[in-house]
């Protein structure tokens, strides 16, 4: 900070000083204006940051996806949102019809894992051949060429999935041994979200030991370290290409499943625009092309998302607070951009492909 | 001498010029016609939001619009009517584009449209100025009919529908809330459309009238599906009424997750016609029983027979209505075709000439038009101006346990105008 105190006095860097102070002040004004009115109490900050985190771990899922592919191809794969929506639209016929026979109710373990593994599937089928027909032809071409390849095939996949399944809205049936509550003290934390939270964190141990520990993990490390490399050392990149696509996808529809878990409603072919664009977002944030920083950079937007509004907006007395909750996302990007470009725990493998 | 031979030449050249003008004399109306040719079909355009999330909105008038044409055998005046579609996109420039595309296209004697009132308001000057007339089936914001601009106000002339005021939804819910909830504080949620925004100001300003008192205003936006954030400040105020006059799903997100908010236990959640839809309680699962929605109130014999033939033609594909609009879009497409029947002329070589004045002062003049929504009677004072339903189609629905878990729909009215004692009172 006041770099220009020593060094040539630079507007853009007084700019970014101003901009930095006035952030701290009204984030610390704001939140002691909301702390010292007490509307809300401590059970409730606490609730909202479970929530948050619940929202924070299927946004760090779907990220997963973003990076993967970043870190190997360094192309934004606009589609993947879709690739989330593909698996959980598909899902909540299983679910429906699980829930019909009352397996759900009864195996409730069982059926949840067979819905992710048929979400994972659909997803992953939905990933794979995107990158073999949309992607693929164009490897090697300009990078803005396949980033404008990925939105029109998020808008393909979108109409193809009204136009398999319609424009209504469908819901995931609720699963009765995740409703209730476990009371510690006096805050009460829904079952649901514990479960989002364990299966998420499960998922994304799982891929950190695929990517570090096994054979493939390490034919990906190497193809995004350097492919021409990798090539001469005998490694198949296509193929590693379409595992990290497949492996992307299956998180995201394993994603699409735990969240009809934990907000049932809402299921249509637009579902997946706004995670979409969240969970990217919240790779950005971390780190894109890391994966710790995704799953980072996951949890801190859903924890921000759910606190920031009541804490800091509500207390500067803006108006609609709870309106702002994209905006305050989204100003994290910029602020991210701003002031540490290479996002929470840095792109990794910036200093080789920069 | 050669000067006056100039002149005379040069206004028989005007003149010559100006025959085809002449010759085209049948047409007498201030604003043009439309004339069809003798083996021409008769076009009616409908605007509509056809893709994205509100969708199925469009595809259920949509299929108001073609069934009321199939009620005719798909003819009018001896010739073959067709719909040429626009997708409005639910917004003021996707409005704009769609008006400018149909303004363009001189056959098309009237439109069915918008589907959202924020759509109108970038169609409404365009489709005005081209002298052309629409009829809404589900613009329901107070500002279209109000030609009080300083009141907020966005009236053009040409400007109909047959969907409800808000000033009359909101106003009602209100009643409802004070007179048989007794409730005492009300917190409202809107998400930022004009629609919803009106509905909730309209809704917490009567209930302020009333005696009762609005503990939160607070907005949440499309797309959201995490409502903790806002549910926990709602909570905060302790309201003994939420009033969320939202689309599904954000009001699906909202009825499911308030059942677990702490605080909000005892709360009565009441909703409006843009959660009147035919999953709303079944995606909302348990959360969803006794919740209050208000809505279009539309029944009878005509209607069960308008819902047959519904399930029958299977418009878009779809087996039910989607959602609750597609009476009012039926209403309006027979308005404009009995508005075309009674205003075009037949000239001697079959052409039929259609004055668009003539058109618009025939819809004006609708007077207890016998619909599936209801008595229609077109009104022509601000803030009513083009309202042609009169806000008696409306009720007061309670979803219970068969719309929960049987999937029964509509759900069963609770209560309605004339029950109200404001109404009784005078």
């Amino acid at each position: 900070m006041f770099k220009w105190k020593t060094d040539e006095f630079s507007w853009v860097d007084f700019t970014i000083d101003v901009l930095r102070v006035l952030i701290v002040l009204g984030i610390v004004i704001g939140a002691w204006n909301t702390l010292s009115s007490g509307r809300i109490s401590f059970a409730q900050w606490v609730n909202l940051f479970i929530a948050g985190l619940s929202q924070g771990s299927i946004y760090a899922l779907i990220a997963l996806g973003y990076t993967l592919v970043y870190g190997i191809l360094l192309m934004i794969n606009f589609a993947h949102g879709e690739v989330f929506m593909a698996g959980a639209f598909s899902t909540v016929f299983l679910a429906e019809a699980l829930n019909r026979t009352g397996f759900l109710n009864e195996q409730p373990v069982l059926a949840i894992l067979l819905m992710i593994a048929f979400a994972g599937l659909v997803s992953m089928s939905v990933a794979i051949l995107l990158e073999r027909i949309a992607y693929r032809p164009l490897r090697g071409s300009p990078r803005l060429v396949p980033l404008i390849t990925a939105i029109g095939a998020s808008f393909f996949l979108q109409y193809t999935f009204r136009g398999l399944y319609g424009s209504g809205f469908k819901a995931y049936p609720q699963v009765r041994a995740l409703q209730g509550v476990i009371q510690i003290g006096d805050v009460n934390i829904p079952i649901v979200q514990i479960f989002v939270f364990c299966s998420a964190l499960l998922l994304m141990l799982g891929l950190y030991w695929l990517v570090e520990r096994t054979r493939v993990g390490k034919a990906m490390r190497a193809v995004s370290e350097n492919k021409e490399v990798a090539r001469l050392m005998g490694i198949d990149i296509d193929w590693v290409i379409l595992f990290t696509f497949g492996v992307g996808g299956f998180l995201a529809g394993a994603a699409g499943v735990i969240n009809g878990m934990f907000r049932p409603q809402g299921v249509n072919f637009f579902m997946g625009f706004i995670p979409g664009i969240k969970a990217f977002t919240a790779a950005v944030l971390g780190g894109i092309g890391n994966i710790p920083g995704a799953m980072l950079g996951g949890l801190f937007l859903g924890v921000i998302e759910a606190i920031g509004p009541n804490l800091v907006l509500a207390g500067l007395g803006i108006p609609g607070a709870n309106q702002l909750k994209d905006v305050i996302a989204f100003t994290m990007l910029v602020l991210v951009l701003i002031f540490r470009p290479q996002g929470i725990l840095g792109e990794r493998l910036s200093e080789a492909k920069a | 001498m050669k000067r006056l031979l100039l002149v005379l030449s040069l206004l028989g050249l005007l003149g010559a010029l100006g025959m085809p003008a002449l010759a085209d004399g049948h047409c007498m109306d201030e604003l043009g016609c439309v004339e069809v040719g003798p083996d021409d079909p008769i076009v009616i355009g409908a605007m509509l939001s056809l893709s994205g999330a509100t969708s199925f909105y469009g595809e259920d008038s949509l299929g108001g619009v073609e069934l009321a044409i199939l009620g005719r055998d798909g003819m009018l005046l001896g010739r073959d009517v067709i719909v040429v579609e626009e997708d409005e996109l639910c917004s003021a420039e996707g409005g704009q584009a769609a008006a400018q595309r149909m303004a363009a296209d001189e056959t098309i004697v009237g439109i069915i449209g918008t589907t959202c009132s924020g759509a109108a308001q970038g169609a409404m000057p365009i489709i005005s100025e081209a002298g052309m007339l629409m009829i809404s089936s589900s613009n329901t914001s107070p500002r279209l009919t109000n030609d009080d601009s300083e009141a907020g106000g966005t009236y053009y002339p040409g400007y109909f529908r047959t969907a409800h005021n808000d000033l009359f939804q909101g106003a009602m819910g209100a009643q409802f809330a004070v007179e048989v909830l007794k409730a005492g504080a009300v917190a409202t949620i809107h998400d930022g459309d004009p629609y919803t925004e009106g509905l909730a100001v309209v809704m917490a300003n009567t209930f302020a009238g009333l005696t009762g008192e609005v503990v939160f205003q607070g907005a949440v936006s499309k797309g959201d599906t995490d409502m903790s954030a806002i549910l926990t400040e709602v909570a905060a105020s302790a309201p003994d009424v939420v009033y969320l006059p939202v689309f599904v799903p954000e009001s699906e997100f909202l009825v499911s997750q308030a059942a677990n908010t702490p605080g909000l236990e005892d709360a009565v959640m009441m909703t409006a016609d843009g959660s009147f839809a035919a999953g709303f309680a079944q995606n909302t699962g348990q959360a969803a029983a006794g919740v209050y929605m208000t809505g279009p109130h539309v029944s009878g014999e005509s209607y069960e027979a308008f819902l047959a033939l519904w399930a029958e033609e299977q418009p878009g594909g779809t087996e039910a209505p989607p959602s609750g609009f597609h009476a009012h879009a039926y209403d309006a497409t027979n308005l404009l075709m009995d508005a075309v029947e009674a205003v075009a002329e037949e000239m001697d070589d079959g052409t039929l000439v259609i004055g668009r004045q003539a058109l618009r002062d025939a819809m004006a003049a609708v007077e207890e038009y016998d619909g599936l929504t209801g008595s229609l009677t077109c009104q022509e004072e601000s803030p009513f101006r083009g309202d042609c339903a009169t806000g008696t189609a409306l009720a007061v629905f309670e979803i219970t346990e068969a719309q929960v878990n049987e999937g029964a729909w509509p759900p069963p009215i609770v209560w309605d105008l004339s029950m109200s004692m404001a109404m009784s009172e005078g």
